[in-house]
Parts: C-alpha cells; sequence; structure tokens
C-alpha cells in the first residue's frame, strides 16, 4: 500500500505535516505505538532536512506486511559527502536556518539511531534520495 | 459500588435531544453519532471532557450524579470540596457562610481537596528524579486528559505521572484520619462535589488504581443552587465554622491553569482546552517538541475554572481565586496532621499503577485487515463529497467512510449519493427518503413537530 506526501522546502511553519499525515496512516494500521513513534521522529528529522537545504520533496510510504520503507526524494543540492555527512555534529545549514533550531548536525545520525536500515542517495547539483526501512517483528 | 470499565457521567436525554449535531462536530475524538434524530455517544471513545454538553442548545446532554440522599447511609458524612467551588459565589458570599451551608445539608465534615498538595509535589519531584527516562512527565491530573491520551496518544501513556491526583490523596488521608479517631471504615462515606464529568467517570471507574476511594459524587451545581438557597431563604448570619482553615496559596491555585506548571523547575509548560492540548500532544508525539520536563495538561480552558458544572463565569471565578490566595495565611506545617502524622502512609500509598493504552484509531488489530480496510476508505472518499456536511450522522465524510468499512454505516445515508442514485434510478425517491428518516428519525421530517419547537 503506497501513500505520497509532498514536502514544500524553506517553509520551516509546515515542517513535520508530512511526518504527521504519516503517523496518522499508521496508528489506522495498528502498527506498535512504540515502532511508529521511531519512524515517525526518523522521517521529521529527513522532512526538516528536505526543508532546510532543498527546494522541493515528496515523502512516498510502502506499507508492506513485514516492514515499512520511507523514501524522501527531494530536487536540491544534494550531499557532497555523505560519510561526512552521517557524523554526528556536522552541518551545512545557514545561519538562519540554526537560528530557527535546526541544523544542529544530529538530523542523519538521529535517523540512523531510529531505523532498522538507512539508504541515501546523492547527486550533487540534483537532489537527494534517502530510505529508511524498519521491519516490523 | 460496581466497577465498570468505561464509566461515562455524560448522558442523553433522549426526549430533549433534538439531534442538531452541534455535539457531533465538537466532539475531538469523534465519539459522537446521530442515530434515529439522536446523538449517541460511543463509550470506548468518549473522554468524557464535556465540549457535547457544552455545545448543545437544548441541555439535553447532562452529568449524571449519584442521589444526593445516599449520603445518609453512612454515619461519617464527608464532602470533600474542590477549590474552584469558592470561586462560584459572590463577593458578599463568606467562605464560612459556604462551610455553614454545606454542614447543614447533612455532612459531618467538610474538607477541600486540595490540602494535600503540597504532599503531592513532594511526591512527584521524587518521581521525576527516579524516572528521568520518562521525560516529558504529563501531569495525571486530569482525567478528560489521561483518557484522552489513552485513545488517541496511545504512545505517551508512559509519560503521564503515575501518581494519585490530589482528590484521591486527600481522600485516603481523611478516611484513614477518621479512622484513627475511631470511626468504623464501613462508616465514613467520602463524597466529592466535582466541577465536571470527567472527574466522575475517573472515580467511578479510576485509570490505573484498584480501589475506589470515594463513595459518591455530587455535581457541583447542586451544591451552588443548595447554598444559594439557603443563604437567600435564611437571611441571617450563618455560624462561623471554627475548625475552618484557610489554604496556603500552592493549594488554591493548584486546579487553576500553570497551578502544577510553576511547581517544578526546568521547562514546564501549562497548556488549557481540550484542542490546544491535542495540538501540543500532536507535535509531542512527532518529536517536534523536544526538551520539555513537565507539561500540565487541562482539558478545560482555565483548567477546572471552566468545568462544565460551574456556574460562575471561569474569567470571575479565576479573578476571585487568585485574591483568595493573597490572603494566604502562614500555615505551620510542622504542627499539621498531614505532614506530620500521615505524611509516610500517603507518600507510600500514592502510587499507581501502569496505565494501559486503549487506542480507538486502529481499523483493525490485524494489520493486513486494517490496510484493506484503509483501501476500501480511500476508494469510498473518491465518491463522497468531501464537504463534512454532517447530514449522514457523522462529523466527516471521513468519519462515514470509516463507519462503512467498519460496518456500521451505509454508503447511502451520505446525502449527495443519495441524489445522485435516485437520478440514475438505483433507489427510487421513497428510498432515499427513508434512509433519512433513519437518521435523522420521522419526526425531522414533519414540519415545526421537531420536539415541539
Amino acid at each position: 500500500m503506497d501513500f505520497k506526501f509532498d514536502i514544500e522546502g524553506g517553509n520551516f511553519s509546515k515542517a513535520g505535516t508530512a511526518s504527521s499525515d504519516v503517523k496518522k496512516v499508521l496508528k489506522k494500521l495498528n502498527v506498535d505505538p512504540k515502532l511508529i513513534k521511531r519512524i515517525v521522529v526518523s522521517i521529521y528529522e529527513a522532512e526538516v532536512n528536505v526543508v532546510a537545504h532543498a527546494y522541493e520533496g515528496e515523502m512516498n510510504v510502502s506499507i508492506f506486511p513485514e516492514k515499512i520503507i520511507v523514501r524522501i526524494v527531494d530536487k536540491g543540492p544534494g550531499i557532497p559527502d555523505i560519510e561526512l555527512a552521517m557524523q554526528k555534529g556536522y552541518s551545512t545549514a545557514s545561519p538562519e536556518v540554526r537560528e530557527m533550531g535546526f541544523g544542529a548536525g544530529m538530523g542523519l545520525p538521529n535517523i540512523k539511531k531510529n531505523t532498522n536500515e538507512l539508504n541515501i542517495k546523492s547527486e550533487v547539483g540534483v537532489g537527494t534520495e534517502v530510505e529508511l526501512i524498519n521491519y516490523l517483528n | 459500588m460496581e466497577k465498570l470499565p468505561f464509566y461515562h457521567a455524560l448522558k442523553v436525554v433522549e426526549n430533549v435531544c433534538i439531534g442538531c449535531t452541534h455535539c457531533m462536530n465538537v466532539c475531538p475524538t469523534k465519539a459522537i453519532r446521530v442515530k434515529s434524530g439522536i446523538a449517541d455517544i460511543d463509550k470506548y471513545a468518549c473522554v468524557d471532557c464535556g465540549e457535547c454538553l457544552k455545545a448543545c442548545p437544548v441541555n439535553a446532554i447532562i452529568v449524571e450524579q449519584d442521589d444526593f440522599n445516599q449520603i445518609f447511609s453512612f454515619k461519617q458524612r464527608v464532602a470533600l470540596l474542590p477549590t474552584v467551588l469558592l470561586g462560584q459565589f459572590p463577593d458578599d458570599i463568606t467562605e464560612e457562610q459556604i462551610y455553614s451551608v454545606i454542614h447543614d445539608m447533612g455532612f459531618t465534615h467538610v474538607f477541600e481537596v486540595d490540602e494535600a498538595v503540597d504532599l503531592l509535589i513532594e511526591g512527584t519531584k521524587e518521581y521525576m528524579r527516579k524516572h528521568t527516562q520518562m521525560r516529558p512527565f504529563i501531569s495525571s491530573f486530569c482525567p478528560a486528559v489521561v483518557r484522552l491520551i489513552q485513545v488517541r496518544f496511545p504512545s505517551l501513556v508512559e509519560n503521564i505521572v503515575r501518581l494519585k491526583p490530589v482528590v484521591d490523596i486527600s481522600s485516603q488521608f481523611y478516611r484513614k484520619k477518621l479512622v484513627d479517631e475511631g470511626f468504623k471504615n464501613e462508616e465514613i462515606g467520602i463524597f466529592y462535589i466535582t466541577p465536571c464529568a470527567a472527574k466522575i467517570a475517573s472515580v467511578k471507574s479510576p485509570v490505573g488504581e484498584e480501589e475506589l476511594l470515594i463513595d459518591g459524587v455530587i455535581n457541583m451545581d447542586f451544591i451552588y443552587n443548595k447554598v444559594m438557597l439557603s443563604l437567600k431563604k435564611a437571611n441571617k448570619e450563618k455560624d462561623a465554622i471554627s475548625n475552618h482553615r484557610h489554604l496556603s496559596k500552592t493549594s488554591i491555585e493548584w486546579s487553576l491553569t500553570n497551578g502544577e506548571a510553576s511547581q517544578y523547575s526546568g521547562r514546564c509548560l501549562a497548556i488549557d482546552e481540550i484542542h490546544n492540548v491535542i495540538a501540543f500532544l500532536d507535535k509531542l508525539e512527532n518529536e517536534e517538541i523536544t526538551d520539555v520536563d513537565f507539561l500540565e495538561l487541562r482539558a478545560c480552558d482555565r483548567s477546572c475554572a471552566g468545568g462544565v458544572l460551574s456556574t460562575e463565569n471561569r474569567f470571575l471565578a479565576v479573578e476571585r481565586l487568585s485574591k483568595r490566595a493573597k490572603k494566604d495565611i502562614k500555615q505551620q506545617k510542622e504542627t499539621e496532621e498531614i505532614y506530620t502524622t500521615y505524611r509516610p502512609y500517603l507518600l507510600d500509598n500514592m502510587a499507581i499503577s501502569e496505565i494501559e493504552p486503549r487506542s480507538i484509531l486502529s481499523l483493525d488489530s490485524d494489520m493486513m485487515i486494517a490496510m484493506d480496510k484503509m483501501k476500501k476508505i480511500q476508494r469510498i472518499m473518491k465518491v463522497l463529497p468531501g464537504i463534512d456536511c454532517g447530514a449522514c450522522g457523522a462529523p466527516k465524510c471521513k468519519v462515514l467512510a470509516e463507519d462503512i468499512v467498519q460496518g456500521k454505516a451505509k454508503m447511502t445515508q451520505c446525502v449527495f449519493l443519495q441524489k445522485m442514485l435516485t437520478k440514475e434510478e438505483l433507489i427510487t425517491p421513497q428510498e432515499s427518503f427513508d434512509i433519512s428518516e433513519g437518521t435523522w428519525g420521522k419526526e425531522r421530517f414533519e414540519k415545526k413537530t421537531i420536539k415541539n419547537r
């Protein structure tokens, strides 16, 4: 079963709406509240990344009997060095973004902590695709 | 008293209800549908917040209370007053007069529930020290909020502070005190005067507690009327009650907004009014809001001063209580029984057991079936008009779609679909009419006969 939610780049007031919508779906599907929390926390981080760095993006959720895959695809600057981006505290966020309380360099590390499998594909100048896989058992 | 799993104090009086959808549209848990022209409350979804009662234009929703005369089946009759009660009366009526009338009504003891607040603060601080990983701590004060979290935010139940609300601690204190004074336990009847429906529900079927600590509940508006009537009739100065004590500022302000949040260190927030609470919990659940230590969440605007059974304007009540709090008369804690003799007993008995989540959101306990149902809902949503008119008897098109999938409603309840089906001659105009009569009752379609209004 698939769902698609749009993410608007640069609009921090709307950051979190896609994650909230996903949460509502997972609650309806009787997914374990603890797993929902982990998934929502990680996709919220990913959503904020799109808002902070990219021009636009979308969140695609695919639900299978044994796993939930969330793919966050954006059109944006891309990540030149994924390994570096995965390091705690590393951030390329602008001072404006930091002033709003984002950009502490914890986004990707937090996602990794809360997800079973994390795959990142990125092309500089084109965009980034972050894939989060969580198993139900 | 029999313990019921989901006791609700809010009741629809069927011969008064005009099936007007006001309550259905304001319910924060979408617990209400209109069936045969009468509001029907789902007992699993209802959290007793009282929004429906506030919205009802004909007073068809009431708060069911115990028969007052049952107090006389006990030798010792204790009235536990909420502090907000004293904020309901005009300034020229004194606390002593109010106490005196309540004694005259038949109570042998009159106490205020918020007397035990300082002990609860002590217990809460200790709890927070021991369970730092449970941050942010959510107060268990408001029973409507506790139930809201159980049904709508199941992942946050573990953040609720697992300590008794102050009314239960006070009730335990007074019972023990009277037993120690030589009265038999079964002779003691403790009656709580409630400002809202949720407190009644939590007294009758407490969450996380085994025993019922309170013998009966009396509605605050009932007591208010009794006191006013008695004072108007008597028209003379009542004898002051000598053992009447002044509460501390902390106790008086406890049930008002920021009463709890102002007592703890760290980042403490006070949020009142149920929609504000829902909006906040939504963000908290997503961890969009982090770094909060303590949350005081209350279902009513201005907290208990805005309870459905309060009679006075809530802003005036708050102002009066704040004035009363300023009169703070220095108590000598060391000489008070509650802090000397009973402190260890009450602190030891303050914990409650685990609070169970009971989500009303999932479509089915089996995820595969839930997924099938969700696909069906998506299909149904494509044909529903999406204007949330409520004419089907459900508050939103989405809710109707869920009801259909759950076998609780039919597609043809939608008036738009009825018109389309009639046009395409799939149902006759008479069939369409019959369906609407099923939702709204026969009376609704007879001109000007709706309950003679």
